[in-house]
Formats: structure tokens, sequence, C-alpha cells
């Protein structure tokens, strides 16, 4: 005996015929799916293909040389870049979400202008923040090339980021948990910082590491506040290049192919990484992205 | 006491995301402004010429640029990521959906370059054989942009195709309509607010789009003369000459700046607008 509420492939194939327009829809959506895993798939895989051959030790050495481009420098420089504006990013981000979710009462005015504000952030192309960086760290500020300027130039550019996310994570939070904590005679900000924070710390998470993939992967943001020295930053107020713009002078100097390729693996797998691990975090905690 | 600082300190962090905001523009606007009014504003946006070595600076052929490309991706990325969000949202077994949504959060989560250096070494190669140009223009830059749009399109759609209430899919299917008739035409007009609002966040993303670009487009600043030539777009004008440039030609890379900034803010504010009409 059929089940009446399903379907079989005999019967959907006999609509089919009936209906056309419903075949051709049908197969419009399956092909633009195929399509686009196909893109994906196509791009990493020829990543991968082309650029793990070229992955020899030498590119990690210590030293860049202009006989061997190594790529150590450039990945230090990213966890300098990365670390600083996570530093600069993370409590500002952190504490305005709690600012927004917490504190802010229904309907004030600030709260909408700051959300106004957080949307145009999020939509200003990673150029004119390099722009901004430019105009305010090297001839505002007067520094030359930095990783300081870098860094927070991509802090900006991570806050609004973080600050949905944050907020994301502290609003999944049951009320019920501070109300609790509460009745347990527990203050405003004992309540945020022992309760709240602790169990959106998941959902934070997830937003931080999807932070780092945007900080990893930006070139135009950094070419001009970072500038493009390949070695690795003697310190804060020194230029240093961060993987993505090395693979930019690789590819610019016209004379690295292999070595772009190579350069391209690395990024290519650290995004990969990235997403997966962000995805996990998200998935635990059953937060949305 | 303590209460009372910290929430202090929290409205201030609050407010940064404003100061940020105004930082940038008054920077942007205070630097580029003055050059664009000492070029002339006519001569400045409706040029046609870019040769700052004679102190000639015309953006229009930027201009036309950034918007060929960006129509461009539209056309490609816009039919595929809806289609493509109707497939997440509608037909998708849930094991594949575990498969498929991921891999379109890899698509948003590659870096530009990567993209850039993909465009160059496969997309360029391809168009070169077909078209027996060089390879770089107007619809190698609009595919690989159309195909960088695709997780800002997919993402955004789904979740208004989502948002519509399935009342109106079953009462679509109690009338006799298929699946697929009751998904596109019961459920996509209801959603066609948001999935606009994706459109607008696409047409941000590939206008503001460099480094992708500038591997691609071939970057001559010169008006297009078939879909196959060589173009440059506002962002990679900024980015090949702000390394080298001085003085008035600097200002003038400033000025795009602020063109392209423009750009950015009235498609900003007409996505704020619409993400507010439809929610």
């Amino acid at each position: 005996m059929e089940a009446i509420n399903k379907e079989t492939w005999k019967q959907r194939l006999q609509s089919y015929r009936k209906q056309p327009l419903s075949a051709v829809l049908f197969v419009l959506v399956i092909l633009s799916a195929v399509i686009t895993l196909s893109v994906l798939i196509a791009l990493i895989a020829y990543i991968l293909i082309k650029g793990i051959p070229n992955l020899s030790p030498e590119l990690f050495a210590w030293e860049y040389t202009t006989e061997n481009v190594s790529m150590m420098p450039a990945i230090i420089n990213t966890l300098w870049i990365t670390a600083l504006s996570l530093l600069f990013a993370l409590p500002v981000g952190i504490c305005s979400a709690i600012y927004l979710v917490e504190y802010a009462k229904r309907g004030n005015k600030l709260v909408t202008i700051v959300r106004l504000t957080t949307e145009t952030l999020s939509g200003i192309p990673s150029i004119v923040y390099g722009l901004f960086g430019y105009l305010f760290f090297n001839i505002f500020l007067g520094w030359s090339y930095t990783i300081l300027g870098g860094a927070l130039t991509l802090s900006i550019m991570i806050l609004p980021l973080i600050m949905r996310t944050t907020e994301e994570a502290l609003m999944s939070v049951p009320d019920l948990y501070r109300e609790g904590s509460f009745g347990l005679g527990a203050g405003k900000l004992r309540t945020v910082f022992r309760i709240v924070l602790p169990s959106a710390m998941p959902g934070i998470l997830a937003g931080v590491i999807l932070a780092v993939g945007r900080i990893v992967g930006e070139t135009a943001a950094l070419l001009y506040p970072a500038g493009t020295a390949a070695e690795v930053a003697k310190g804060l107020m020194s230029s240093g290049r961060t993987l993505a713009v090395h693979m930019y002078a690789l590819l610019n100097e016209g004379l690295y192919m292999e070595q772009a390729y190579a350069t391209a693996v690395v990024l290519l797998v650290v995004v990969v990484a990235i997403n997966a691990l962000s995805g996990l975090i998200a998935k635990k905690v059953g937060v949305k992205d | 006491m303590k209460e009372g600082v910290m929430k202090v300190v929290f409205l201030l962090t609050a407010c940064v995301s404003i100061l940020a905001v105004a930082l940038i523009c008054i920077f942007l606007f205070a630097n580029g402004v003055p050059a664009i009014a000492q070029i002339g504003i006519v001569d400045f946006l409706f040029g046609r010429v870019w040769l700052p070595s004679n102190e000639i600076f015309g953006i229009f052929p930027m201009i036309v640029g950034s918007i060929y490309v960006t129509a461009g991706a539209i056309i490609i990325g816009v039919p595929l990521g809806i289609l493509c969000a109707i497939f997440l949202a509608r037909f998708c077994p849930k094991n594949l959906y575990k498969i498929v949504k991921p891999a379109v959060s890899l698509l948003a989560g590659i870096p530009s370059i990567v993209y850039g250096f993909f465009g160059l070494v496969v997309i360029v190669p391809i168009m070169q054989d077909l078209t027996h140009t060089g390879g770089k223009g107007i619809l190698t830059a609009s595919i690989l942009l159309g195909i960088m749009i695709l997780p800002t399109v997919i993402g955004v759609s789904e979740s208004a195709i989502r948002a519509v209430p399935n009342s109106y899919y079953e009462g679509s299917l109690a009338l006799g309509a298929t699946h697929e008739r009751s998904v596109f035409f019961a459920i996509l007009p209801a959603a066609k607010q948001g999935i606009l609002a994706g459109v607008i966040l696409g047409v941000g993303r590939a206008i503001g789009e460099t480094m992708a670009v500038i591997m691609v487009a071939g970057n001559q600043a010169a008006m297009p003369e078939s879909i196959f030539s060589g173009i440059r777009t506002l962002t990679a004008n900024i980015v090949m000459e702000m390394g080298y440039a001085t003085d008035l030609h600097r200002e003038a890379l400033l000025g795009t700046g602020v063109v392209l900034f423009v750009f950015i803010l009235l498609i900003n504010l007409s996505f704020s607008a619409l993400k507010r009409r439809s929610s």
C-alpha cells in the first residue's frame, strides 16, 4: 500500500510531464546549486593540486631573501596583526554589545544610531578602510608604515562583526538566567560578567574566529597603513606584510608564480580550518550564523 | 559606584563605532573634497582622460568601469544566487543541507586575493582561448565578481525566503499548484523585499571589491569599447597609484576614494531602508 503523503519518483515524473514549467524550474534550481558547489570545489581543488607540489620547506625559512621568498616572516606578521587587532576590537566590541543588549532601553535613540553606524561600517569596502588608515595614521599622526596602524585599521573593520555576533550570543541567553541571578541578590554587573557572558561565550568565540578569518584574508586595508616590508616586523612601529599582502606582492612582481601558488594553499587551508572551527562551535551552541 | 562606572564604560564603547564612522567620513572628505574642487567637480567626475603625468584627472572611465563590472556581477551572480537560496530553503534534503550550507559560507570566507589569483590563472586563460583577446576585461571581472557576491546574495535571500509564513506555501499546494509553482509564485513574491536587500548588499560588495578585480580587469584607464576590453575600477585606481602618487595626483586618488565612499553610503542607506521596511 502506498502512503498518501509520500510521492514516488514515478508520480513525480508524471506530474512534471504535465507541468513543464515546474520541471524547468526544478532543473534550474538544481543546476544553480550544482554550479555554485562546483565553482567552490574547482577553486579549492585547482589551488591545492597546483599549489601543494610547490610547498617546499625553504618557503618556511625564517629569513626572506630575493632568492628564497619565504613566507615565514609574513606568517609571523599575520599572527602579530591578528593578535593586535583582536586586542583592540574585542574589548570594545564585546562591551558595546553588552551595552546594547543588557543596558540600553528599548527605543533608545543612541541604540538606533549605533546600529546604523555598525551597519555602515560593515558595508565599507576594505580599500576605503585602507585609505582611512593611511590618512589617519600615516599622514595625520605622521607614522611611517606600521603594523600597529594596520592592526588598528583592521580592528575598526572587524568591530561590526564582533558586535553583531556578540549581540546575538547575548540575546540567546535565556532571561531566566538573569532573573535567577538577580533573585539571588547579584547586581547587574555581576550578573553580566558571571552569568550572561559565560553562557554566551561559545557564540562570541564563533564570531571571533570569523573575525580572524577576515583579518587573515585582508589585503587592501593593510596595503597602505602597514606597508609591504617582507621581513618580520621588529616592533609595533615598523612595517610588515601579512600572508595575503605577501601573496599580492608576489603576484605584483610577477616572478614568483610557484611561490604564489604555495601561499594560496596556506591561505586556503587556514581559511577552511577557521570556517570549520567556527561552524563547529556555532553548531554546538545552536547559534545561527 | 562600580555599577555606575561600568555602565558609563559600556556606553562609551558603544559610541566607538559612531566615532569610527565620523572619523572615516571627516578624514576622507577633508582630504578628498579640496582636490575635487581644485580640479573642478565636472572635469573630475565626467572627464574622460586620466593622465596624472599631465595633471589631467578625469575619473569617468573608472566610474563607468565600476558600474559595468558591478552590473555584470549582478547579471551573473543574482539569478544564480537566488536560485541557490531557493534550493537551500525549499529543495535541499536535510542531510545535504549540512554540506551545502557550510560550503556557501566557506565561499564567503575565501580571501579576495585568492579569488583574484584563481581568476588570473584559470578564468583569464579560458577567456583568452574563447575570445582570442587578452582575456582580462569586463566579462572576466564580471564572472569573478558574480562568484564572489554569491554567498552574500544566497545568505540574505535564504533568510528572506525562510521568513515567509509556511501558510502561503500550504495554501498554494492546497489549490493544486506543484511544489515548484508554490515556491516560485507564492513564496518568492512575498520574499522579494528581503531578496532585493540581498541584491543591494551584493552590489555594495561588488563595487567595493579591489584585490580580485585588479587581477582580472586589465586596468586600462580608458573608456571600454566592448565587454572584452580591459577596464579600471575606482578601487583599482586607488590601489594601483596610491603607492607612488604625490601632491595633486595623490589628492585626486583620495577624491576617487570619496566618490567610491559616496556610492557605498548610498547603497548602504537603501539597504538599511529596505531592511527596516521588510522587517
